[in-house]
């Protein structure tokens, strides 16, 4: 089960642009390495983040071997409406973790 | 009057010229944002994983059931390595609560669960100055640390105190150097790309220089880090520092 942290403001006014950043817990094992018997680790990677607002996509990312561990992403949204903000990160394995946030638009 | 005194004293001793600096003071701006923020620290998720690991029982209790919130440990980790029959790493004190109270096993170092153990602590001490633990016994273990930090070692016969001491603030190709104060472990280091602590730092160095490492747990590496501690004393506590 990865750890997240996750940045977003409590409440932004209504048609500004806001930043959010993402930070997951995840090894990033990019499929290049030995191990120590010499056989290569199988890759483990998060591939895929999505960041939906209210149901609605509005960033995603594809990720690739060279991204560090514990990948952080940091990009923007404009205010619309309050609700929630959802984050998934889909691995190699196909799970899925989902994060929300809370935003308040005034 | 002289409690007056002293309140002076503690007051006009940063005044004096301080050329210590920690490794924060000399990384960049972007190092140092990413270790500011919270949310941008990779090593709040060891401090998370240590908090939850606080309350959890292992051998049938937790480390909460005696100490209780995480919270009482503030300021504990800034007293480390201190002297109980032995000298005691916090890593060691950590292990030895856990054979003799909790009756369970000791985590191997490195684990991931004794770093995020040791995180969680350290982490309550955060912002306090560095206070070196006054038992006399530890004078003796400082005096070894010093004499090891002195001690040239490995097949390129650099002591520590050669990068560390007499060209800290140069360039070692095309890394500065730091003054090598451990201000802030467990650190995340961008090149582990995981958290590690000072006595794997310690024994990385010990590698670059051609060394053999002393193993993890030595009363070398204890020394070291009780020679250390003190030669950084005062300077205020960060863990989890992020380094580069």
């Amino acid at each position: 089960m990865p750890r997240t942290l996750i940045n977003v403001p409590q409440s932004v006014p209504r048609g500004t642009v806001f930043e959010i950043k993402t930070l997951v817990s995840h090894p990033m094992e990019t499929g290049f390495r030995p191990d120590e018997s010499g056989r290569l680790r199988p890759r483990d990677i998060i591939h895929t983040f999505v960041c939906t607002y209210n149901g609605e996509e509005v960033f995603r990312a594809e990720l690739f071997p060279a991204i560090a561990a514990n990948p952080f992403l940091s990009f923007t949204a404009v205010a619309t409406e309050s609700g929630e903000l959802a984050f998934h990160w889909t691995d190699d394995h196909g799970a899925i973790h989902t994060e929300t946030a809370r935003i308040t638009v005034t | 009057m002289r409690r007056l005194a002293l309140a002076l004293a503690l007051v006009v001793l940063p005044a004096e010229a301080d050329d210590r600096r920690s490794g924060f003071d000399v990384m960049g701006p972007d190092t140092q944002a990413m270790q500011q923020d919270d949310t941008a620290n990779p090593g709040i998720l060891w401090v998370r994983d240590g908090e939850a690991l606080w309350t959890r029982a292992d051998g049938g209790k937790s480390c909460a059931a005696c100490h209780g919130a995480v919270e009482s440990m503030r300021g504990a980790a800034a007293r480390y390595p201190v002297f109980d029959g032995a000298p005691l790493s916090l890593e060691q004190r950590i292990n030895r609560c856990r054979t003799t109270h909790q009756g369970a096993t000791p985590l191997a170092y490195e684990s991931q669960e004794l770093l995020a153990l040791t995180a969680v602590v350290a982490h309550q001490s955060r912002g306090l100055p560095i206070t070196p633990d006054a038992d006399p016994h530890l004078g003796a273990v400082r005096a070894e640390g010093e004499r090891l930090f002195r001690q040239r070692q490995g097949q390129l016969d650099l002591a520590c105190s050669q990068c560390h001491d007499d060209n800290a603030g140069k360039r070692l190709a095309g890394n500065l150097i730091p003054q090598g104060h451990p201000t802030g472990y467990p650190v995340y280091r961008l090149e582990w790309q995981g958290m590690g602590s000072l006595q794997r730092r310690l024994r990385n160095c010990q590698g670059a220089v051609r060394a053999e490492p002393y193993a993890y747990g030595s009363a070398e590496l204890v020394a070291l880090e009780a020679y250390l501690m003190a030669r950084a004393g005062g300077m205020p506590l960060e863990t989890p520092a992020v380094r580069p």
